[in-house]
């Protein structure tokens, strides 16, 4: 699938609770179900310092795709990267650097996009799209 | 000196409430729960009332305008200075100074030091400061080649006195501690820590952010050096605090910035400077904010600050007992002494995720290190969840608070 069918797809998913218990609830059961990161790559370089949670952040390139793999101390944060991981990870440097992020809005999470969150949510996109720069470089190269 | 009113009224925390315009707002639905008041305590209408009026009414720039606005303006503004005076007892009205706060208070302090401390001397620190009670000191010790210590504290969240004496030597030139501490609610025991600073002829200076709210410091019988404090934790504006300091010290110490209103004569060739406080207050004050945290100090001073105390240790208390009841809540910070603020934390669950959920449930609280990781690395934990109670808060909103966080445990384990 790529990054807008499956933006599309949690888009849906999240459309189905009508209340925020329940999304949230949906968000964490997602963290809780974020493959683990290897616990050799949770190192201080691999950090997306939020102001409060941690966030490590790790990526490889297999043919032509990248692979992202991340883990986070407070399990909302985890949710919302699991979130990011299954709409960024397994496709081409070119999509991730190109795609739009309006679907965190519209699966009504916004508020984790306000800088004064912390959470590190805007980082960590940020820091995805810099990770599929670089490969995209290598690629050229 | 005496309160306004030195009879206790009837502590009416309902009438209170209606001060407060704020706390009439509903956030996510749900009727406000305000319990961040050690980052910053809500407005009630008379301070409101009183920017307005300035804003309105007298609006112009102070010390030298001959017309009356700006007479009326300076002589408001200097009445301030005099309440402040009187509120905590402070010998001379010069001995205030303006400040944009408390951190801005203690810059003018540690910048002052850089050009008396020297290598081999000693400056002592808390374990449990705020960021902005560390990092200047850290700067002064580059610059200078003093040697910062630290004063440990017990897993209570208690200073320990008897290390305290320890470090205090002949080569100690400042000790620097907070009144109150911010993440733990902790009242430290200051009189006994400048007394013991004093007798090895090292001077103190207080942070008093967190404690003025709560309790009504008289800085004659304290003996401080330099206290500083900030309006926007007392009811009072952002954007304007204070720094005491003792007037031998404050003559001593060079000035802060440069500019207008803090000169005597300029030429080209020289300035001197102008008498204290105008010395360290450079440039145009923030008038509208020292007038209304003047109005702030009468507004606590009317409700009266032994009912404020009382009031809010019943709600300490009470809170305390709740909170507990929740299984595997483990709260930081128990010392005997506190003033109402709480920081816990639930077993396995990251402060930031109950947070988050509390905010949904209408509860503001915060979250995180609250600018004091040397204290979040002494308990080995990334932060903690802060509820810090004020005079205005309610039984029903601990309540509102506890079946929060038990919602937030449920949904997170």
């Amino acid at each position: 699938m790529d990054i807008k069918a499956l933006q599309d797809e949690l888009i849906d998913e999240f459309s189905l609770f009508d209340d925020w218990m329940d999304k949230y609830e949906h968000l964490i059961e997602l963290g809780k179900s974020l493959p683990l990161i290897d616990p050799s790559l949770k190192t201080d370089d691999r950090i997306i310092k939020g102001c409060q949670s941690k966030v490590w952040l790790h990526s490889t390139m297999e043919d032509g795709k990248v692979i992202f793999t991340a883990d986070s101390d407070a399990i909302i944060t985890k949710g919302i990267i699991a979130v990011l991981i299954r709409v960024f990870s397994h496709q081409s440097p070119e999509d991730i650097v190109a795609a739009d992020t309006g679907f965190i809005d519209e699966i009504g999470l916004k508020e984790h996009l306000s800088p004064t969150r912390a959470n590190g949510l805007v980082a960590m996109i940020k820091q995805m799209k810099l990770y599929a720069v670089a490969f995209q470089a290598q690629l050229k190269n | 000196m005496s309160e306004p009113n030195t009879m206790p009224m009837i502590f009416d925390v309902e009438k209170i409430r209606e001060d407060f315009p704020i706390l009439k707002r509903e956030v996510n639905g749900k009727p406000l729960v305000y319990l961040d008041n050690a980052a910053t305590s809500q407005k009630p209408q008379a301070v409101i009332d009183c920017i307005v009026d300035y804003y309105s009414n007298y609006n112009a720039n102070i010390h030298r305008g001959v017309h009356t606005l700006s007479q009326e303006a300076t002589d408001a503004y200097e009445l301030a200075r005099r309440k402040i005076q009187n509120h905590f007892n402070i010998k001379f009205a010069e001995e205030i100074i303006f400040t944009s706060g408390t951190t801005h208070g203690i810059n003018i302090v540690s910048n002052g030091f850089a050009s008396i401390l020297k290598a081999g001397d000693e400056v002592l620190v808390s374990a449990m400061e705020h960021h902005s009670n560390i990092v200047p000191w850290q700067m002064l010790c580059k610059k200078t080649g003093a040697t910062l210590k630290v004063i440990p504290m017990n897993e209570d969240g208690v200073l320990i006195l008897s290390e305290y004496e320890k470090l205090l030597s002949t080569r100690t030139k400042l000790v620097f501690v907070n009144h109150v501490s911010n993440a733990l609610g902790t009242i430290n025991p200051i009189q006994q820590i400048i007394e013991k600073a004093h007798t090895a002829g090292a001077a103190v200076l207080i942070d008093g952010a967190q404690a003025c709210s709560h309790i009504k410091a008289d800085l004659q019988e304290l003996d401080a050096d330099f206290y500083v404090t900030s309006a926007h934790k007392m009811c009072g504006p952002t954007g304007i605090g204070i720094l005491y300091g003792k007037k031998s010290w404050l003559e001593q110490l060079p000035p802060y910035q440069g500019g207008g209103e803090m000169i005597k004569e300029v030429t080209f060739e020289k300035t001197t400077y102008a008498d204290l406080p105008h010395k360290f207050e450079a440039g145009t004050p923030n008038v509208a904010g020292g007038i209304s945290f003047g109005a702030a100090i009468d507004y606590l001073n009317e409700i009266g600050f032994d009912a404020i105390k009382a009031y809010e240790d019943e709600l300490l208390a009470y809170a305390t007992e709740k909170l507990l009841e929740i299984d595997g809540l483990k709260i930081y910070g128990t010392a005997k002494d506190k003033t109402s603020v709480i920081s816990f934390n639930l077993d396995g669950i990251h402060p930031y995720d109950v947070g988050t959920i509390v905010d949904k449930l209408g509860i503001a609280v915060r979250t995180g290190h609250h600018c004091a990781q040397p204290i979040m690395d002494f308990y080995n934990i990334p932060g903690t969840v802060r509820a810090s109670f004020s005079f205005y808060n309610t039984k029903e909103e601990v309540d509102r608070l506890v079946s929060a966080v038990s919602k937030a445990q449920m949904m997170l384990s």
